[in-house]
């Protein structure tokens, strides 16, 4: 059963890669400007080496052969030359991607135990200052654009990954505390704490298991958001990473690099959200 | 009407009047350069200072505010028209035709919404007139930010097809197009309406993230995400707190946005 269902989320992820795969290249592929090549302007070419460079660029012009190409090249390591940077995009992935990695890793963490602990504290503790607290806190980060808070954590000196953690926790505060509350409501937890169980009894052994696969579902999706905000947080704080590669692209329009950064993303997004998928399908109480 | 949402309501109104009447409020506009006072404090000719190239803090806030509200609702009309399109009809329909969308939807909504959007807005000429590039960056929201709409529409949709009313209608002998005019897109309108209303804060949210990236409305053109670029040049914030105004009136009125719907309505 389990492993049908990983088999199912790997074919899943396959086919939409490949999905994802061809729409990037018909996107490249039909981009103003595709078909020219600035080394057919240089003067000191003659016209049979300009003839020669569009032949070179002729292959390309089919979608279907174009994205061929490419996947080719991707099974053999090569995921082409980043036109503006003029490296192999598989190099520059390589050397940015651990910076994205810690940097919303960081983030992630940090951003899920402020608000877990904020919310698990506030369905304890029953304050309505409290609880007001952390729902006017969300509020009023869910309105500030994600650069705004990159660039209020340069202004204070702030690391990167404190930006991301401020940007995930009000989506994490929001869902758990609203899920807290329900699970809280449930009447076997209401006989629980009128039978007099303790309330980090009640919470670790009956609220917990309730709610813990939605927030695994959450889990997920917060990665995806981690990534999205890393362009904004690593463009403007000057961090090295995907994010920063990505914003860098599109200004200068390299749309090959582009490409496979939001297939590389893509991927990472899917992975985890199977992932949450897979875990919640093994937490699942099996029926007798 | 709560009093918090009868607040919101009046806030809203109160930004959108104001801004409507840039002209009037502001009659130098947001183009004009005070060439003798560039960077200057808050004074009683601009209200809120100039900036770097000596234009009128306060016009540019005016007019940027009236941009976007008038724009991002533009833009959420494009994405829930487009929502109703594929996630309503493929509700209605059923079957292959659910199955196709909610694939469809599914690829779109695993795709990081920064990282498409940056994708699609560097497809496009980024030299354009200002007029272009902020009407293609608001219709590049609407285009692509239609997924997670459809996905809400197109569950409801395929509840109403199997509904009582639906039934009887269809067994009284109305099929297709009347059908689905008459009877489908009515009962979905309080779910359309809510997906408009949720829409608009995140196409704002949106074009102030790639106004700050540069990848937004073009000079000398001012939307909230180039006004809130010059953040970017802030030592500190005592310095000159005016500054902060446009990121202010940014969150009081998204927030006004969050009130002004109820929580049942945001779950639709």
């Amino acid at each position: 059963m389990l492993l049908s269902k990983i088999a199912r989320h790997l074919a899943a992820l396959a086919g939409i890669v490949l999905l994802g795969g061809l729409l990037s290249a018909t996107l490249v592929r039909l981009a103003p400007g595709f078909d020219s090549d600035e080394r057919a302007f240089d003067p000191s070419l003659n016209a049979e080496s300009v003839h020669a460079l569009r032949e070179a660029r002729a292959g390309e012009r089919n979608v279907l052969h174009f994205y061929a190409a490419y996947l080719r090249g991707a099974l053999h390591g090569d995921l082409g030359t980043s036109h503006a940077l003029g490296q192999p995009v598989q190099n520059l992935l390589r050397e940015r991607w651990p910076v994205t990695l810690r940097v919303a890793g960081i983030g992630l963490l940090l951003g899920w135990l402020l608000a877990v602990t904020l919310a698990f504290t506030a369905c304890l503790w029953r304050r309505t200052a409290y609880d007001l607290f952390g729902t006017a806190l969300s509020g009023a980060l869910l309105c500030i654009p994600a650069a705004v808070l990159a660039l209020l954590s340069v202004i204070l000196n702030a690391p990167g990954y404190l930006a991301i953690a401020l940007i995930i926790f009000p989506k994490i505060y929001r869902y758990a505390r609203n899920l807290l509350a329900k699970a809280y409501a449930l009447p076997h937890i209401t006989a629980a704490c009128a039978k007099g169980l303790s309330e980090l009894r009640v919470l670790l052994w009956h609220v917990v298991p309730v709610v813990a696969p939605q927030m695994i579902a959450l889990a997920g999706i917060t990665v995806s958001i981690a990534l999205g905000a890393s362009i904004p947080i690593e463009s403007l704080c000057g961090l090295p990473g995907i994010g920063q590669l990505a914003w860098q692209a599109a200004l200068a329009r390299d749309l090959p690099l582009l490409v496979n950064i939001t297939v590389l993303v893509t991927l990472v997004t899917l992975l985890a959200n199977s992932g949450a998928d897979v875990m919640i399908h093994m937490l699942r109480p099996r029926e007798a | 009407m709560s009093a918090a949402r009868k607040l919101a309501c009046v806030v809203l109104l109160a930004v959108c009047g104001v801004s409507l009447a840039a002209d009037w409020l502001a009659p130098a506009g947001y183009a004009r350069q005070f060439r003798e006072f560039p960077g200057s404090p808050p004074s009683r000719q601009h209200l809120l200072g100039t900036d770097e190239i000596g234009r009128d803090r306060f016009a540019r806030v005016l007019y940027g505010t009236r941009i976007s509200l008038l724009l991002a609702p533009a833009a959420a009309l494009v994405s829930t028209f487009l929502a109703a399109l594929v996630g309503g009809l493929a509700g209605y329909l059923g079957g292959i035709w659910l199955r196709i969308a909610t694939g469809f939807t599914d690829l779109f909504l695993s795709l990081p919404w920064l990282f498409l959007l940056i994708t699609v807005r560097a497809l496009l000429p980024l030299n354009v007139s200002p007029l272009f590039s902020v009407l293609i960056t608001f219709f590049i929201l609407g285009l692509l930010g239609w997924a997670a709409s459809a996905r809400v529409l197109s569950t409801s949709a395929d509840s109403l097809r199997n509904s009582d009313f639906v039934l009887q209608a269809r067994a009284s002998g109305l099929h297709g197009p009347r059908l689905f005019f008459v009877h489908v897109l009515p009962n979905l309108r309080p779910v359309l309406y809510a997906q408009f209303w949720i829409s608009i804060p995140v196409f704002i949210l949106s074009e102030a993230n790639l106004g700050i990236l540069g990848l937004g409305v073009a000079e000398p053109l001012p939307s909230w995400g180039s006004l809130l670029r010059e953040l970017e040049g802030l030592v500190s914030f005592r310095e000159e707190p005016w500054r902060l105004v446009p990121l202010v009136l940014l969150i009081v009125v998204l927030t006004s946005f969050q009130l002004v719907l109820s929580n049942e309505e945001l779950t639709a």
